[in-house]
């Protein structure tokens, strides 16, 4: 019954954060709060037994995405203020109310009727029989990294080059300049 | 109806996807709809974690949700990068201006 309890109070706790995050103005609470569901699921994750998969979702769910989120923020700036909806709230309700009652519908069973017969180590399902995920996973992340750097790289335009402004003030000078950024260099 | 330890965290899973799926429908701004994305895959984790355990085979169940979680943070990733452009760019992180703009 004490577990029970647990995991009812970490669901509601997790619930709560992440509409805090939702309703917040502003964007840096919402970071802060997701980083508290995040904290708050990993917690869940442990008791439940999943204690790799709760590592990893506290060190990227709340550690890098949340830096990742700020850095976002720092970026673009202060000013970002979430607007309000275009949709009514009322009507959005109501379809977020069916679509949990769809699940709940569906996946009651399953959770009524626990079968713990057989568990199976997570590095012999990772290592022997889903060897591949792991292949496409590193691949993921090589993408993600290569695609970052090519989406934040500052790209010089043409007209920006000193080259090009030598162009246009003079052979003589251009070359008086050129001297003088390579000494300076 | 009992309420077992498994169904509480299956109420849990639902309660953070219904609010996930709310705030999917009513953000506007580009950065918000990352992080209600995110919140939406924690609740998958969570569940993906809480079929395992239910069906007697955790390590499958564990196997997918680190590969959700990878996945999810390279999605996040490049999203941020691409709010950040689009902020550059257009001047705005507003869906419904964004949307608007032609050409």
């Amino acid at each position: 019954m004490t577990e029970t309890l647990y995991y009812i109070g970490l669901g509601l706790g997790a619930s709560l954060c992440a509409y805090r995050a939702m309703i917040s103005k502003h964007l840096l609470p919402s970071a802060l709060y997701l980083a508290g569901v995040s904290a708050l699921v990993t917690v869940t994750l442990y008791l439940l037994g999943a204690y790799e998969v709760a590592v990893i979702e506290l060190s990227v769910g709340a550690g890098l995405v949340t830096v990742l989120l700020v850095y976002a923020l720092s970026v673009v700036g202060e000013d970002v203020v979430d607007p309000s909806s275009i949709i009514p709230k009322p009507l959005a309700f109501l379809l977020v109310a069916g679509i949990g009652g769809l699940v709940i519908w569906m996946a009651y069973p399953l959770a009524i009727h626990p079968n713990t017969n057989g568990e199976t180590l997570l590095a012999n399902v990772l290592w022997q029989d889903r060897a591949l995920d792991v292949w496409v996973q590193v691949a993921l992340i090589f993408s993600g990294v290569m695609g970052v750097l090519g989406l934040l790289s500052e790209k010089v335009h043409p007209q920006e080059t000193p080259l090009h402004e030598m162009h246009a003030i003079g052979q003589d000078h251009a070359i008086a300049i050129q001297i003088e950024q390579e000494l300076h260099v | 109806m009992t309420l077992t330890p498994l169904n509480a965290v299956l109420f849990g899973v639902v309660l953070l996807l219904v609010v996930g799926f709310y705030g999917l429908l009513i953000t506007r701004n580009l950065i918000k709809i990352v992080l209600v994305l995110q919140v939406l895959v924690k609740a998958v984790v969570v569940a993906l974690v809480l079929g395992g355990k239910a069906s007697g085979n955790l390590g499958l169940g564990q196997s997918l949700a680190a590969t959700v979680i990878v996945a999810d943070t390279v999605v996040a990733v490049v999203a941020l990068a691409l709010a950040v452009q689009v902020r550059r760019r257009v001047g705005t992180l507003d869906l419904a201006k964004i949307s608007s703009l032609r050409g």
